[in-house]
Protein backbone atom coordinates (compact mmCIF):
# COMPACT_ATOMS: atom_id res chain seq x y z
CA UNK A 1 0.00 0.00 0.00
CA UNK A 2 1.74 3.36 -1.14
CA UNK A 3 1.38 6.25 1.49
CA UNK A 4 -1.77 8.15 -0.69
CA UNK A 5 -3.65 4.80 -0.78
CA UNK A 6 -2.77 4.68 3.33
CA UNK A 7 -3.92 8.12 3.50
CA UNK A 8 -7.13 7.48 1.25
CA UNK A 9 -8.14 4.82 3.12
CA UNK A 10 -7.72 6.83 6.79
CA UNK A 11 -9.67 9.15 5.31
CA UNK A 12 -12.30 7.10 4.33
CA UNK A 13 -12.57 5.33 7.77
CA UNK A 14 -13.04 8.15 9.19
CA UNK A 15 -15.59 9.69 7.39
CA UNK A 16 -17.97 6.33 8.23
CA UNK A 17 -21.04 6.78 10.28
CA UNK A 18 -22.34 9.97 11.88
CA UNK A 19 -22.40 12.64 14.55
CA UNK A 20 -24.62 12.16 17.32
CA UNK A 21 -26.41 13.36 20.43
CA UNK A 22 -23.93 12.39 22.73
CA UNK A 23 -21.32 14.73 20.47
CA UNK A 24 -23.01 17.77 20.46
CA UNK A 25 -23.67 17.38 24.03
CA UNK A 26 -20.09 16.93 24.90
CA UNK A 27 -19.76 20.27 22.70
CA UNK A 28 -22.70 21.60 24.53
CA UNK A 29 -21.46 20.84 28.03
CA UNK A 30 -17.82 22.50 27.12
CA UNK A 31 -19.90 25.40 25.76
CA UNK A 32 -21.65 26.04 28.91
CA UNK A 33 -18.40 25.64 31.36
CA UNK A 34 -16.14 27.76 29.63
CA UNK A 35 -18.16 31.08 29.66
CA UNK A 36 -17.90 33.09 32.89
CA UNK A 37 -21.85 33.85 32.92
CA UNK A 38 -22.17 30.12 33.88
CA UNK A 39 -20.34 30.56 37.46
CA UNK A 40 -21.78 33.96 37.76
CA UNK A 41 -25.21 33.26 37.54
CA UNK A 42 -24.63 29.56 40.03
CA UNK A 43 -23.08 31.86 42.37
CA UNK A 44 -26.01 34.15 42.64
CA UNK A 45 -28.43 31.70 42.42
CA UNK A 46 -26.64 29.53 45.29
CA UNK A 47 -26.36 32.56 47.67
CA UNK A 48 -29.95 33.72 46.79
CA UNK A 49 -31.17 30.46 48.01
CA UNK A 50 -29.22 29.70 51.00
CA UNK A 51 -28.95 33.26 52.06
CA UNK A 52 -32.77 33.77 52.20
CA UNK A 53 -33.11 30.34 53.55
CA UNK A 54 -31.17 31.79 56.69
CA UNK A 55 -32.86 35.63 56.49
CA UNK A 56 -36.25 34.47 56.49
CA UNK A 57 -36.60 31.36 58.49
CA UNK A 58 -34.10 32.98 61.19
CA UNK A 59 -36.26 36.11 61.50
CA UNK A 60 -39.65 34.15 61.37
CA UNK A 61 -38.84 31.89 63.87
CA UNK A 62 -37.81 34.39 66.16
CA UNK A 63 -40.98 36.18 65.97
CA UNK A 64 -42.77 32.81 66.54
CA UNK A 65 -44.01 33.96 70.42
CA UNK A 66 -45.88 36.96 69.25
CA UNK A 67 -47.69 35.56 65.94
CA UNK A 68 -51.38 35.12 66.13
CA UNK A 69 -52.73 31.98 65.44
CA UNK A 70 -53.62 31.93 62.06
CA UNK A 71 -50.12 32.42 60.83
CA UNK A 72 -49.20 29.93 63.41
CA UNK A 73 -51.76 27.43 61.38
CA UNK A 74 -50.26 28.15 58.09
CA UNK A 75 -47.00 27.80 59.26
CA UNK A 76 -44.59 25.98 56.34
CA UNK A 77 -41.23 26.33 56.82
CA UNK A 78 -40.37 24.26 54.24
CA UNK A 79 -41.65 26.34 51.51
CA UNK A 80 -40.00 29.50 53.28
CA UNK A 81 -36.86 28.23 52.99
CA UNK A 82 -37.57 28.56 49.33
CA UNK A 83 -38.16 32.10 49.68
CA UNK A 84 -34.73 32.16 47.00
CA UNK A 85 -36.34 30.92 44.25
CA UNK A 86 -37.42 34.17 43.25
CA UNK A 87 -34.85 35.38 42.39
CA UNK A 88 -33.40 31.51 41.48
CA UNK A 89 -35.97 31.41 38.56
CA UNK A 90 -34.81 34.40 37.06
CA UNK A 91 -31.26 33.91 37.20
CA UNK A 92 -31.61 29.92 35.75
CA UNK A 93 -33.78 31.51 33.05
CA UNK A 94 -31.44 34.58 32.07
CA UNK A 95 -28.43 31.30 31.38
CA UNK A 96 -31.25 29.66 29.34
CA UNK A 97 -31.70 32.65 27.72
CA UNK A 98 -28.25 33.33 27.08
CA UNK A 99 -27.15 30.15 26.66
CA UNK A 100 -28.59 30.53 23.30
CA UNK A 101 -29.07 33.87 21.92
CA UNK A 102 -25.16 34.32 23.29
CA UNK A 103 -24.41 32.59 20.29
CA UNK A 104 -26.96 34.42 17.83
CA UNK A 105 -25.21 37.67 18.76
CA UNK A 106 -21.71 36.70 18.69
CA UNK A 107 -22.00 34.54 15.39
CA UNK A 108 -20.85 31.52 16.84
CA UNK A 109 -24.20 29.97 15.67
CA UNK A 110 -23.25 30.01 11.91
CA UNK A 111 -19.95 27.77 13.86
CA UNK A 112 -22.15 25.24 15.65
CA UNK A 113 -24.90 24.94 13.06
CA UNK A 114 -22.02 24.08 10.10
CA UNK A 115 -20.59 21.39 12.91
CA UNK A 116 -24.08 20.30 13.57
CA UNK A 117 -26.55 21.05 10.62
CA UNK A 118 -29.30 19.04 12.55
CA UNK A 119 -30.96 21.97 14.45
CA UNK A 120 -32.83 19.69 16.81
CA UNK A 121 -30.63 17.41 17.76
CA UNK A 122 -27.94 20.85 18.88
CA UNK A 123 -31.17 21.98 20.49
CA UNK A 124 -31.80 18.85 22.16
CA UNK A 125 -28.46 18.74 23.72
CA UNK A 126 -28.50 22.27 24.90
CA UNK A 127 -31.36 21.43 26.29
CA UNK A 128 -29.93 17.79 28.49
CA UNK A 129 -26.62 19.50 28.78
CA UNK A 130 -28.43 23.06 30.57
CA UNK A 131 -31.48 21.31 31.36
CA UNK A 132 -29.19 18.19 33.43
CA UNK A 133 -27.21 21.27 35.13
CA UNK A 134 -29.54 23.10 36.38
CA UNK A 135 -31.58 20.36 37.63
CA UNK A 136 -28.15 18.87 39.61
CA UNK A 137 -27.68 22.31 41.27
CA UNK A 138 -31.46 23.16 42.00
CA UNK A 139 -32.09 20.30 43.55
CA UNK A 140 -28.44 20.40 45.86
CA UNK A 141 -29.41 24.22 46.49
CA UNK A 142 -32.93 23.15 47.09
CA UNK A 143 -31.62 20.24 49.95
CA UNK A 144 -29.17 22.46 51.04
CA UNK A 145 -31.49 25.87 51.24
CA UNK A 146 -34.07 23.57 53.16
CA UNK A 147 -31.52 22.52 56.10
CA UNK A 148 -29.92 25.98 56.08
CA UNK A 149 -33.84 26.84 57.56
CA UNK A 150 -34.40 24.36 59.57
CA UNK A 151 -30.71 25.10 61.39
CA UNK A 152 -31.09 28.40 61.88
CA UNK A 153 -34.51 28.38 63.80
CA UNK A 154 -35.05 28.32 67.34
CA UNK A 155 -35.77 24.67 68.87
CA UNK A 156 -38.94 25.60 70.03
CA UNK A 157 -40.40 26.50 66.65
CA UNK A 158 -42.48 23.19 65.40
CA UNK A 159 -39.79 22.09 62.42
CA UNK A 160 -40.26 19.99 58.86
CA UNK A 161 -38.26 16.86 58.57
CA UNK A 162 -37.45 15.13 55.31
CA UNK A 163 -39.47 11.97 56.71
CA UNK A 164 -42.84 13.56 55.87
CA UNK A 165 -43.52 12.64 52.30
CA UNK A 166 -45.05 16.08 51.71
CA UNK A 167 -41.56 17.49 52.59
CA UNK A 168 -39.59 15.86 50.64
CA UNK A 169 -41.71 16.62 47.82
CA UNK A 170 -41.59 20.17 48.36
CA UNK A 171 -38.01 19.71 48.25
CA UNK A 172 -37.49 17.74 45.59
CA UNK A 173 -40.17 19.76 43.35
CA UNK A 174 -38.28 23.55 44.63
CA UNK A 175 -34.97 21.83 42.77
CA UNK A 176 -36.91 20.83 39.97
CA UNK A 177 -38.66 24.15 39.27
CA UNK A 178 -36.23 26.42 38.94
CA UNK A 179 -34.94 23.96 36.12
CA UNK A 180 -38.09 24.42 34.19
CA UNK A 181 -37.66 27.79 34.32
CA UNK A 182 -34.48 27.39 33.02
CA UNK A 183 -35.65 25.23 30.34
CA UNK A 184 -38.69 28.21 29.69
CA UNK A 185 -35.81 30.74 28.86
CA UNK A 186 -33.84 28.26 26.38
CA UNK A 187 -36.71 27.74 24.21
CA UNK A 188 -38.01 31.24 25.03
CA UNK A 189 -33.95 32.10 23.44
CA UNK A 190 -34.54 29.91 20.87
CA UNK A 191 -37.44 31.69 19.75
CA UNK A 192 -36.42 35.01 19.94
CA UNK A 193 -32.74 34.46 19.18
CA UNK A 194 -32.18 37.92 20.35
CA UNK A 195 -30.48 38.42 24.17
CA UNK A 196 -32.92 41.44 24.77
CA UNK A 197 -36.26 39.99 23.26
CA UNK A 198 -35.45 36.92 24.89
CA UNK A 199 -34.80 37.99 28.76
CA UNK A 200 -37.85 40.46 28.80
CA UNK A 201 -39.67 37.30 27.24
CA UNK A 202 -38.41 35.19 30.41
CA UNK A 203 -38.99 37.73 33.08
CA UNK A 204 -42.65 38.58 31.19
CA UNK A 205 -43.61 34.84 31.79
CA UNK A 206 -42.56 34.67 35.22
CA UNK A 207 -42.95 37.83 36.92
CA UNK A 208 -45.35 39.83 34.87
CA UNK A 209 -48.08 37.41 33.76
CA UNK A 210 -49.55 36.95 37.44
CA UNK A 211 -49.24 40.84 38.03
CA UNK A 212 -51.41 40.97 34.87
CA UNK A 213 -54.18 38.80 36.78
CA UNK A 214 -54.51 41.85 39.25
CA UNK A 215 -57.45 43.59 38.34
CA UNK A 216 -59.49 40.79 37.93
CA UNK A 217 -62.21 40.17 40.68
CA UNK A 218 -61.25 37.80 42.68
CA UNK A 219 -63.46 34.68 41.70
CA UNK A 220 -62.10 34.77 38.14
CA UNK A 221 -58.22 35.86 39.00
CA UNK A 222 -58.17 32.69 41.09
CA UNK A 223 -59.11 30.51 38.26
CA UNK A 224 -56.46 32.15 35.89
CA UNK A 225 -53.63 32.41 38.30
CA UNK A 226 -53.28 29.27 39.28
CA UNK A 227 -52.06 28.02 35.79
CA UNK A 228 -49.23 30.64 36.07
CA UNK A 229 -45.34 29.34 36.73
CA UNK A 230 -44.59 31.63 39.88
CA UNK A 231 -47.90 31.22 41.47
CA UNK A 232 -47.63 27.55 40.93
CA UNK A 233 -44.47 27.32 42.27
CA UNK A 234 -45.36 29.66 45.47
CA UNK A 235 -48.52 28.30 46.13
CA UNK A 236 -48.59 24.36 45.62
CA UNK A 237 -44.98 22.57 43.95
CA UNK A 238 -43.17 24.34 46.98
CA UNK A 239 -45.37 24.15 49.35
CA UNK A 240 -46.05 21.62 52.43
CA UNK A 241 -49.62 22.50 52.36
CA UNK A 242 -50.82 23.94 49.13
CA UNK A 243 -52.81 27.23 49.34
CA UNK A 244 -55.91 27.70 48.44
CA UNK A 245 -57.22 28.02 44.67
CA UNK A 246 -54.01 26.49 43.90
CA UNK A 247 -53.42 23.58 42.05
CA UNK A 248 -52.33 20.35 43.62
CA UNK A 249 -48.24 20.11 43.65
CA UNK A 250 -48.45 16.80 41.11
CA UNK A 251 -51.17 18.54 38.59
CA UNK A 252 -48.82 22.17 38.69
CA UNK A 253 -45.55 20.21 38.22
CA UNK A 254 -47.07 18.96 35.42
CA UNK A 255 -48.54 21.35 34.08
CA UNK A 256 -44.99 23.44 34.27
CA UNK A 257 -43.18 20.44 32.27
CA UNK A 258 -45.84 20.93 29.38
CA UNK A 259 -44.80 24.63 29.17
CA UNK A 260 -41.17 24.20 28.87
CA UNK A 261 -41.73 21.38 26.35
CA UNK A 262 -44.15 23.58 24.29
CA UNK A 263 -41.67 26.62 24.40
CA UNK A 264 -38.88 24.31 23.23
CA UNK A 265 -40.73 22.53 21.19
CA UNK A 266 -41.79 26.07 19.50
CA UNK A 267 -38.10 26.99 19.90
CA UNK A 268 -37.50 23.69 17.98
CA UNK A 269 -39.53 24.80 15.15
CA UNK A 270 -38.46 27.98 14.42
CA UNK A 271 -34.53 26.79 14.80
CA UNK A 272 -35.22 24.17 11.84
CA UNK A 273 -37.02 26.62 9.60
CA UNK A 274 -34.77 29.98 10.08
CA UNK A 275 -31.82 31.21 7.90
CA UNK A 276 -28.93 31.52 10.25
CA UNK B 1 -16.09 18.97 -5.50
CA UNK B 2 -18.67 21.65 -5.03
CA UNK B 3 -21.57 21.53 -7.09
CA UNK B 4 -24.17 24.37 -7.51
CA UNK B 5 -27.40 23.86 -9.85
CA UNK B 6 -30.28 26.64 -9.95
CA UNK B 7 -29.46 28.40 -6.23
CA UNK B 8 -31.87 30.96 -6.28
CA UNK B 9 -32.30 33.16 -2.87
CA UNK B 10 -34.48 36.22 -2.59
CA UNK B 11 -35.46 38.36 -0.02
CA UNK B 12 -39.09 40.17 -0.59
CA UNK B 13 -38.57 41.52 -3.76
CA UNK B 14 -35.09 41.50 -4.14
CA UNK B 15 -33.45 38.53 -5.77
CA UNK B 16 -30.12 37.69 -3.86
CA UNK B 17 -29.09 34.98 -5.67
CA UNK B 18 -30.72 34.01 -9.31
CA UNK B 19 -30.21 30.69 -10.48
CA UNK B 20 -26.66 30.39 -10.44
CA UNK B 21 -25.19 27.42 -11.68
CA UNK B 22 -20.87 27.00 -11.33
CA UNK B 23 -18.77 23.99 -10.25
CA UNK B 24 -15.41 24.22 -7.53
CA UNK B 25 -13.02 21.11 -9.10
CA UNK B 26 -10.23 19.50 -6.46
CA UNK B 27 -6.98 20.13 -6.67
CA UNK B 28 -7.20 23.90 -7.30
CA UNK B 29 -7.62 27.61 -4.97
CA UNK B 30 -11.19 28.75 -6.95
CA UNK B 31 -11.75 32.59 -6.55
CA UNK B 32 -15.27 33.48 -6.02
CA UNK B 33 -15.65 36.97 -7.23
CA UNK B 34 -17.75 40.17 -7.10
CA UNK B 35 -18.73 43.67 -6.26
CA UNK B 36 -19.68 43.96 -2.64
CA UNK B 37 -23.49 42.91 -2.37
CA UNK B 38 -23.52 40.91 -5.33
CA UNK B 39 -24.42 37.22 -3.60
CA UNK B 40 -20.81 35.95 -2.87
CA UNK B 41 -21.77 35.44 1.19
CA UNK B 42 -25.64 34.47 0.65
CA UNK B 43 -24.32 31.52 -2.27
CA UNK B 44 -21.72 30.41 0.95
CA UNK B 45 -24.40 30.20 3.76
CA UNK B 46 -26.50 28.10 1.40
CA UNK B 47 -23.88 25.69 0.14
CA UNK B 48 -22.75 25.16 4.04
CA UNK B 49 -27.03 24.73 4.61
CA UNK B 50 -27.04 28.20 6.84
CA UNK B 51 -29.52 29.57 4.41
CA UNK B 52 -32.51 26.94 2.92
CA UNK B 53 -32.38 28.28 -0.65
CA UNK B 54 -35.74 29.08 -2.49
CA UNK B 55 -34.78 27.02 -5.41
CA UNK B 56 -31.79 25.30 -7.03
CA UNK B 57 -29.09 23.00 -4.50
CA UNK B 58 -25.83 22.25 -4.09
CA UNK B 59 -23.69 19.76 -3.37
CA UNK B 60 -20.55 18.56 -2.04
CA UNK B 61 -18.97 15.54 -2.96
CA UNK B 62 -22.62 14.29 -4.59
CA UNK B 63 -24.66 14.78 -1.44
CA UNK B 64 -26.45 18.04 0.18
CA UNK B 65 -24.40 19.72 3.40
CA UNK B 66 -27.31 18.49 5.70
CA UNK B 67 -26.85 15.03 5.04
CA UNK B 68 -23.25 14.79 5.90
CA UNK B 69 -22.21 12.57 8.82
CA UNK B 70 -19.30 14.26 9.97
CA UNK B 71 -19.58 18.01 8.41
CA UNK B 72 -16.29 19.38 9.61
CA UNK B 73 -14.06 16.54 8.48
CA UNK B 74 -15.64 17.36 5.04
CA UNK B 75 -16.13 20.48 5.16
CA UNK B 76 -13.87 23.45 6.74
CA UNK B 77 -16.03 27.25 6.73
CA UNK B 78 -15.15 30.20 7.22
CA UNK B 79 -18.00 32.75 6.83
CA UNK B 80 -17.60 35.64 9.23
CA UNK B 81 -14.27 36.28 11.38
CA UNK B 82 -16.32 36.75 14.26
CA UNK B 83 -17.99 33.58 14.80
CA UNK B 84 -17.14 32.75 18.13
CA UNK B 85 -18.37 33.54 21.86
CA UNK B 86 -16.21 36.65 23.32
CA UNK B 87 -15.99 35.37 26.58
CA UNK B 88 -14.84 31.70 25.76
CA UNK B 89 -11.12 31.57 24.74
CA UNK B 90 -9.63 30.53 21.54
CA UNK B 91 -9.09 26.85 22.80
CA UNK B 92 -12.07 26.58 23.95
CA UNK B 93 -14.03 27.36 21.40
CA UNK B 94 -12.15 25.18 18.95
CA UNK B 95 -12.49 22.22 21.61
CA UNK B 96 -16.39 23.05 21.57
CA UNK B 97 -16.50 22.60 17.77
CA UNK B 98 -14.24 19.56 17.97
CA UNK B 99 -16.09 17.41 20.43
CA UNK B 100 -19.15 17.72 18.35
CA UNK B 101 -17.76 15.94 15.06
CA UNK B 102 -15.39 13.23 17.67
CA UNK B 103 -12.17 15.39 16.24
CA UNK B 104 -9.30 13.81 18.97
CA UNK B 105 -8.31 16.74 21.51
CA UNK B 106 -4.39 16.87 19.88
CA UNK B 107 -6.64 18.45 16.37
CA UNK B 108 -7.05 21.66 18.50
CA UNK B 109 -3.64 21.81 19.19
CA UNK B 110 -2.48 21.50 15.71
CA UNK B 111 -4.41 23.51 14.51
CA UNK B 112 -3.70 25.97 16.23
CA UNK B 113 0.10 26.14 15.59
CA UNK B 114 -0.63 25.77 12.10
CA UNK B 115 -2.72 29.57 12.42
CA UNK B 116 0.53 30.55 15.01
CA UNK B 117 -2.60 31.08 17.57
CA UNK B 118 -0.72 28.79 20.68
CA UNK B 119 0.57 31.76 23.00
CA UNK B 120 -3.16 32.92 22.56
CA UNK B 121 -4.62 30.06 22.65
CA UNK B 122 -5.83 30.42 26.67
CA UNK B 123 -7.08 33.98 26.39
CA UNK B 124 -10.78 35.31 25.44
CA UNK B 125 -11.48 35.23 22.17
CA UNK B 126 -13.18 38.61 22.13
CA UNK B 127 -9.67 40.72 23.24
CA UNK B 128 -8.49 39.05 19.87
CA UNK B 129 -6.80 41.29 17.44
CA UNK B 130 -9.19 41.30 13.88
CA UNK B 131 -6.23 39.53 12.46
CA UNK B 132 -5.79 36.95 15.45
CA UNK B 133 -10.22 36.07 14.87
CA UNK B 134 -9.26 35.73 11.43
CA UNK B 135 -6.69 33.16 12.02
CA UNK B 136 -9.19 31.72 14.84
CA UNK B 137 -11.87 31.45 12.13
CA UNK B 138 -9.07 29.95 9.63
CA UNK B 139 -7.97 27.34 12.75
CA UNK B 140 -11.77 26.43 12.66
CA UNK B 141 -12.24 25.84 9.28
CA UNK B 142 -9.05 23.19 9.58
CA UNK B 143 -10.20 21.59 12.47
CA UNK B 144 -11.35 18.31 10.84
CA UNK B 145 -8.52 18.19 8.14
CA UNK B 146 -11.53 18.66 5.33
CA UNK B 147 -11.49 18.12 1.63
CA UNK B 148 -12.97 21.14 1.29
CA UNK B 149 -12.87 24.30 2.50
CA UNK B 150 -14.88 27.23 2.05
CA UNK B 151 -13.51 30.75 3.16
CA UNK B 152 -15.62 33.79 2.79
CA UNK B 153 -13.04 37.15 2.47
CA UNK B 154 -10.28 34.94 4.48
CA UNK B 155 -7.61 37.99 4.09
CA UNK B 156 -9.31 40.65 5.68
CA UNK B 157 -8.12 41.58 8.76
CA UNK B 158 -4.44 39.78 7.82
CA UNK B 159 -1.94 41.75 7.95
CA UNK B 160 0.77 41.48 4.54
CA UNK B 161 2.73 39.04 6.30
CA UNK B 162 -0.01 37.14 7.25
CA UNK B 163 -1.69 37.08 3.44
CA UNK B 164 1.24 35.68 2.56
CA UNK B 165 1.13 33.06 4.92
CA UNK B 166 -3.05 32.08 4.20
CA UNK B 167 -1.61 32.65 0.44
CA UNK B 168 1.51 29.53 0.60
CA UNK B 169 -1.51 27.75 3.03
CA UNK B 170 -4.13 27.49 0.37
CA UNK B 171 -2.19 26.56 -2.37
CA UNK B 172 -0.38 23.64 -0.55
CA UNK B 173 -4.00 22.42 0.77
CA UNK B 174 -4.84 22.54 -2.87
CA UNK B 175 -1.68 20.86 -4.00
CA UNK B 176 -3.06 17.87 -1.89
CA UNK B 177 -5.85 17.58 -3.88
CA UNK B 178 -8.53 19.87 -1.95
CA UNK B 179 -11.22 21.65 -3.16
CA UNK B 180 -10.24 25.57 -1.91
CA UNK B 181 -13.45 27.81 -2.83
CA UNK B 182 -12.38 31.73 -1.58
CA UNK B 183 -14.80 34.76 -1.90
CA UNK B 184 -13.40 38.48 -2.36
CA UNK B 185 -13.68 41.70 -4.02
CA UNK B 186 -10.28 42.64 -4.29
CA UNK B 187 -9.14 41.34 -7.67
CA UNK B 188 -5.14 41.42 -7.12
CA UNK B 189 -5.37 39.34 -4.11
CA UNK B 190 -7.09 37.01 -6.00
CA UNK B 191 -4.62 36.82 -9.46
CA UNK B 192 -2.46 36.22 -6.43
CA UNK B 193 -4.04 33.44 -4.70
CA UNK B 194 -6.36 31.84 -6.95
CA UNK B 195 -6.28 30.01 -10.19
CA UNK B 196 -9.27 29.37 -11.16
CA UNK B 197 -12.53 31.87 -10.77
CA UNK B 198 -16.27 31.90 -10.64
CA UNK B 199 -17.32 35.65 -11.31
CA UNK B 200 -20.88 36.34 -10.43
CA UNK B 201 -22.84 39.85 -10.22
CA UNK B 202 -26.21 40.88 -8.85
CA UNK B 203 -26.37 36.91 -8.02
CA UNK B 204 -25.72 35.84 -11.46
CA UNK B 205 -22.90 33.87 -12.84
CA UNK B 206 -21.05 36.01 -15.06
CA UNK B 207 -18.31 33.94 -16.59
CA UNK B 208 -16.60 31.09 -15.30
CA UNK B 209 -12.89 31.22 -16.08
CA UNK B 210 -9.18 30.91 -14.72
CA UNK B 211 -7.00 34.21 -13.85
CA UNK B 212 -4.86 33.27 -16.81
CA UNK B 213 -8.07 33.61 -19.42
CA UNK B 214 -9.49 36.62 -17.72
CA UNK B 215 -6.61 38.70 -17.44
CA UNK B 216 -5.88 38.04 -21.13
CA UNK B 217 -9.11 39.50 -22.42
CA UNK B 218 -8.02 43.01 -21.71
CA UNK B 219 -4.83 45.19 -21.06
CA UNK B 220 -5.12 44.11 -17.16
CA UNK B 221 -6.87 41.70 -14.86
CA UNK B 222 -8.09 44.67 -13.51
CA UNK B 223 -9.61 45.87 -16.43
CA UNK B 224 -11.09 42.37 -17.50
CA UNK B 225 -13.04 42.14 -14.10
CA UNK B 226 -13.95 45.71 -14.47
CA UNK B 227 -15.46 45.60 -18.00
CA UNK B 228 -17.19 41.89 -16.96
CA UNK B 229 -19.10 43.50 -14.04
CA UNK B 230 -19.35 47.38 -15.46
CA UNK B 231 -23.05 46.66 -16.09
CA UNK B 232 -23.66 45.38 -12.18
CA UNK B 233 -22.75 47.25 -10.00
CA UNK B 234 -25.26 48.03 -7.49
CA UNK B 235 -24.23 51.81 -6.30
CA UNK B 236 -22.94 52.70 -9.32
CA UNK B 237 -26.23 53.08 -11.23
CA UNK B 238 -27.81 53.72 -7.69
CA UNK B 239 -26.05 56.92 -8.01
CA UNK B 240 -26.74 57.49 -11.99
CA UNK B 241 -30.34 56.99 -11.03
CA UNK B 242 -30.27 59.54 -8.12
CA UNK B 243 -27.15 61.67 -8.73
CA UNK B 244 -29.85 64.17 -10.38
CA UNK B 245 -31.55 64.67 -7.63
CA UNK B 246 -28.71 65.96 -5.82
CA UNK B 247 -27.25 68.27 -8.46
CA UNK B 248 -31.33 69.67 -8.55
CA UNK B 249 -31.41 70.49 -4.42
CA UNK B 250 -28.19 71.83 -4.74
CA UNK B 251 -29.10 74.39 -7.56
Amino acid sequence: MTAATAVAETRTRSLRGHYGFADLARMEWIKLRSVRSTSWGLAIFTVSLIGSALLFNGLTSAAWGHMPAADRASWDPTNLSFTGLIIGQLVTAVLGVLFITSEYSSGLIRSTFAAAPRRPLVLAAKTAVFGGLALLVGEVLAFASFFAGELIMRSDVPHASLATPTVLRAVLMAGAYAALTGLFGLGLGALIRRTAGGLAAAAGVIFVLPFLTLPLPDSIRNDVTKFLPEPIAASSISAVRPEAHALSPWLGFALLCLYAAVLLAAGTFALARRDV
Amino acid sequence: MIEVRGLTKRYGPTTAVDGLTFEVAPGTVTGFLGPNGSGKSTTMRMIIGLDRPDAGQARIGGRGYRELGWPLRRVGSLLDARSFQPGRSGRAHLAALAASNRLPARRVDEVLDIVGLTQAAGRRAGKYSLGMAQRLGIATALLGDPEVLILDEPVNGLDPEGIRWLRSLLRSLAAEGRTVFISSHLIAEMALTATDLIVIGQGRLLAQTTVAELSAQSTSLEEAFLALTSGVTDYESHAREHGHHYLGSAS
